[in-house]
């Protein structure tokens, strides 16, 4: 997030998209919620009727899979309506005539053919847009989960740069991170091109630094492969050993049939995890990892901010810290680690991170602080990008075209399937599934129907369904209700039982090798009658 | 500002209620309805004060200081003002502190006890409603003071808008949408209520019979679920080796909101399921071994696949629900033992 969480509460506009906020981001979503009791306008774009658009002044109903398009034509409109920024652009942006000319393909008219929002509902967002004093644009998976995700984001950040709300309180562009510590697993370079502190590791001096802090003669320059591609080399032999940690790949990855041909494929696959999933069968030796409760460290959250977990229970059994496990390791294969503590892991993590360097555990001992924060004195930096100055300089437009899905519907399977998560759950389920009283609450997984779908199918909520598409197939109870548009079914992954990985396609975006979860085409079978589920139509986040 | 409270000179900022300045000083007076987050309301009247010049007792909530402002808070009227307030809710309620979830934790015992109640005067027989519909959340309207710290919560701090007042004067109480039953009503369970409720009239349900408030050990640490990182208060029992409440922390980034996974999915990590041991497949099976041999076993076939095929067959997946730590560890392993950077996580998911 370029803001802080709390600067949320405080945005004149708040231009949600693909984020179904009160479910995967509650928190969040209070503070979206108290903005528009404070007077804000609340504009949530998202192809579901998801419960935020309760309290939304706009809810913007553009097709699955046309981002770009909808917020072309609005940056369209915007221009036409000498609403953009010119002095941000003249003096923050790097090719401003660029990003005019290129949205010139995508007048309101076209877009709304493309995304299916009519002309005048898109002149209306664009104006409230063009005529506030700023705006915050706030996204999740929706975005970033398709085959142009990288797109999708560079649009986000071309209308936001031509608004100019970049670099101030309460407006800027934020990726609401949707794991504990995604933000962190990326800053401390769990990444293929980069080390800690976004350091790459096809730079020679960079190498040659870190070589030095961490006594060795060289490192590989050559940056490593992300993990589809991984996966996808084991079936080939480029990939043979599989060190997996805290990842449930088989329920997690798109098209599950397709990840258990190339797990099956490794010659050696280490899973390290805190509970037997459906991963865990094919491993060739388990490690037990301590849960979180059971060790002392830091998680970064999605507006990176550092805070510290501690140990509060006794690790069952003889389950470990993974830096203990990775120093062992380390100690047969002939490399001391020096990870004596989990302190002793940050420290040294420190020595070499300049957005990090301000922040020991002692400082972050009651609350966490933000990077970047360089010294030890430094506050942290609540949102960034200060008065439009951006971290390369001035801020680059990266015009953008829309495609189509990878999978677009037809007759054969005619219904777009999106997926996501609920709010009684959590990805794989290891951990509200393992946690009492959920599973009451939400016991099983339900696909989401149109009422005009349903209709058509002969189903009504309960009945037992059967979704295929060219992947596989799950047999689940339905949820007819108008949180799906017609053409569009929706569910989740938490359940193993029925999982919307068997379904999603493995298709991904080129640059970062994202799949394209958010939409494939499937078709619906009714397979029996049930019994209503529920007991009111009124429930937030289920029948 | 120079605030003057019994008789003692104090420096406090501007812009405080007189409560607020109180508290801040040290300086103790009782209040229910009053809380940080939703404000003042003046309803309970349990923090009523004199201030020199104003008529009558004031409630301290509501109230302003002023710059060389005297307020007197320990006085025998002031004292009886407040006992009769505190005496009459403890005898309209059924406020049983022996068995009362909120015991040791609840700020109108701790009243009652500041000002001397043993027992209530006064006996008002009422019938009480309790409602158990809720998989996380119990409502109790014997314990209920209608104080509403829990709907203004609802209401305007994590906006939800599920409950409110409902009914009139002597009959009121707090309702879920349409007064339904709250289980089958649109609440959400982030628990915001129970967390502002000052008795245990809103109750956290699977904590019940799980431990006293002082028995159980605090631990401050950060949500396991999303990318907000909530900052939450683990109540554990050490004993049994368990976490048996959540609370919220009132510090950034939260403000001591939670969802109902922050709140209420904390049992996992005592599940018996858990992976204990390192395993080793042998014959299909996964059977139990030392971790010496689980170590010498891994880094042996480590060592030999990368010795014949190059060490970029080798790829490690870290993960965004383990901590900085752990992730930076496995980096480093990757890159400085093995000598690649096939390193990555599921940020791609």
């Amino acid at each position: 997030m370029t803001n802080a969480i709390e600067e949320l509460q405080y945005a004149k506009v708040l231009f949600v998209i693909g984020s179904n906020t009160t479910e995967a981001h509650p928190v969040i979503s209070y503070y979206m919620k108290r903005a528009v009791k404070n007077g804000s306008t609340l504009i949530v774009n998202d192809p579901r009727k998801t419960d935020l658009t309760r309290w939304a002044t706009l809810h913007v109903q553009h097709k699955v899979g046309t981002d770009i398009a909808y917020i072309n034509g609005l940056i369209h409109e915007i221009f036409k309506n000498g609403w953009a920024r010119e002095e941000f652009l003249l003096n923050c942006t790097e090719n401003p005539d660029q990003i005019r000319e290129s949205v010139k393909d995508y007048p309101v008219e076209t877009a709304s053919e493309i995304c299916g929002v009519p002309v005048e509902t898109m002149k209306q967002v664009a104006r409230i847009l063009g005529e506030a004093e700023s705006a915050s644009v706030c996204y999740t998976l929706g975005i970033t989960e398709h085959i142009c995700g990288t797109d999708n984001v560079k649009t986000l950040a071309n209308l936001q740069m031509v608004l100019g709300n970049i670099g101030k309180f309460a407006a800027g562009l934020n990726p609401l991170r949707g794991q504990n510590n995604v933000q962190g697993a990326c800053d401390m370079g769990a990444l293929p091109n980069v080390y800690h502190n976004y350091q790459p590791v096809d730079n020679p001096a960079v190498s040659e630094k870190m070589a030095k802090a961490w006594g060795v003669e060289s490192l590989p320059q050559k940056p490593g492969y992300k993990m589809p591609t991984m996966l996808r080399k084991a079936l080939d032999g480029g990939t043979r050993i599989l060190y997996c940690v805290g990842d449930n790949t088989i329920q997690t990855e798109p098209h599950m049939a397709h990840t258990i041909k190339e797990i099956e494929a490794l010659e050696f696959f280490i899973v390290c995890d805190i509970f037997p999933n459906i991963t865990t069968p094919y491993a060739d030796v388990i490690f037990p990892d301590t849960a979180w409760g059971e060790e002392d460290g830091t998680f970064s959250n999605t507006e990176r901010r550092v805070q510290r977990v501690r140990r509060a229970l006794t690790p069952p059994g003889e389950a470990r810290s993974h830096w203990w496990v990775m120093q062992e390791l380390g100690k047969r294969l002939g490399k001391d680690l020096g990870f004596h503590s989990a302190n002793a892991v940050w420290e040294d993590m420190r020595k070499t991170a300049t957005s990090y360097a301000g922040i020991t555990w002692e400082r972050i001992e009651n609350i966490g602080l933000q990077w970047p924060c360089p010294t030890l004195e430094h506050p942290g930096t609540g949102f960034l990008h200060r008065e439009g100055k951006f971290t390369r300089g001035k801020g680059l437009f990266s015009p953008t075209k829309w495609i189509p899905q990878a999978e677009p519907p037809d007759s054969e399977y005619p219904i777009v399937l999106s997926t996501g998560r609920r709010l009684w759950h959590y990805h794989s389920g290891t951990q509200t599934r393992n946690s009492n009283g959920f599973d009451n609450i939400f016991g099983e997984e339900l696909l989401e129907i149109s009422p005009e779908d349903a209709e058509k199918l002969g189903i009504r909520t309960g009945d037992t369904v059967k979704a295929i598409s060219r992947r596989g197939s799950i047999v689940l109870k339905a949820w007819v209700t108008d949180r799906s548009a017609p053409g569009v079914a929706w569910c989740a992954f938490h359940f193993s039982e029925a999982c919307a990985n068997v379904l999603t396609i493995d298709r991904f975006d080129s640059v970062t090798e994202t799949a394209e979860y958010k939409a494939c085409a499937i078709r619906i079978e009714k397979v029996s009658d049930g019994e209503l589920l529920g007991v009111g139509i009124r429930r937030q986040a289920r029948p | 500002m120079k605030l003057t409270l019994n008789d003692r000179l104090f420096e406090v900022p501007d812009g405080l209620t007189v409560l607020e300045a109180a508290k801040r000083c040290g300086v103790y007076i009782p209040s229910l309805c009053y809380h940080h987050k939703t404000g003042p309301a003046g309803k309970c009247r349990a923090c009523l004060v004199e201030v020199e010049g104003m008529r009558g007792l004031q409630t301290s909530c509501t109230v302003q200081v002023r710059e060389g402002m005297k307020v007197v808070s320990n006085t025998p009227r002031v004292l009886a003002a407040q006992r009769l307030v505190i005496d009459l809710l403890l005898s309209s309620g059924h406020h049983d502190c022996l068995s009362c979830e909120q015991n040791g934790d609840c700020e109108l015992q701790q009243a009652a006890y500041y000002l001397g109640i043993e027992r209530p005067t006064f006996r008002i027989d009422e019938e009480f409603k309790l409602d158990s519909s809720s998989e996380f959340i119990t409502k109790d309207s014997g314990k209920c003071i209608s104080c509403g710290r829990c709907v203004a919560g609802c209401n305007k701090t994590v906006v939800n808008e599920v409950l409110g007042f409902g009914f009139r004067s002597g009959s009121t109480e707090i309702i879920a949408d349409d007064d339904l039953p709250m289980g089958s009503s649109s609440c959400v369970q982030c628990g915001e209520c129970v967390q502002l409720c000052p008795t245990g009239a809103l109750s956290d349900k699977k904590a019940h019979g799980q431990g006293r408030y002082w028995d159980l050990e605090k631990v401050d640490t950060t949500c396991p679920y999303c990318g907000v990182g909530c900052q939450t208060t683990l109540h554990v029992d050490r004993a049994k080796n368990r976490i048996v409440r959540v609370t919220g922390r009132e510090v950034s980034p939260n403000q001591g909101m939670l969802c109902v996974k922050g709140r209420y999915a904390y049992e996992f990590p005592s599940h018996e399921d858990r992976l204990k041991y390192p395993m080793i497949r042998r014959n299909g099976q996964h059977v139990r071994v030392s971790w010496d041999e689980a170590l010498d076993y891994t880094a042996d076939r480590i060592r030999t696949i990368v010795a014949k095929h190059g060490p970029d067959t080798f790829s490690a997946f870290g993960s965004g629900r383990i901590t900085n730590e752990n992730n930076y560890a496995i980096q480093k392993f990757t890159r400085v033992v093995v000598g690649t950077n096939n390193v990555d996580h599921c940020a791609r998911t």
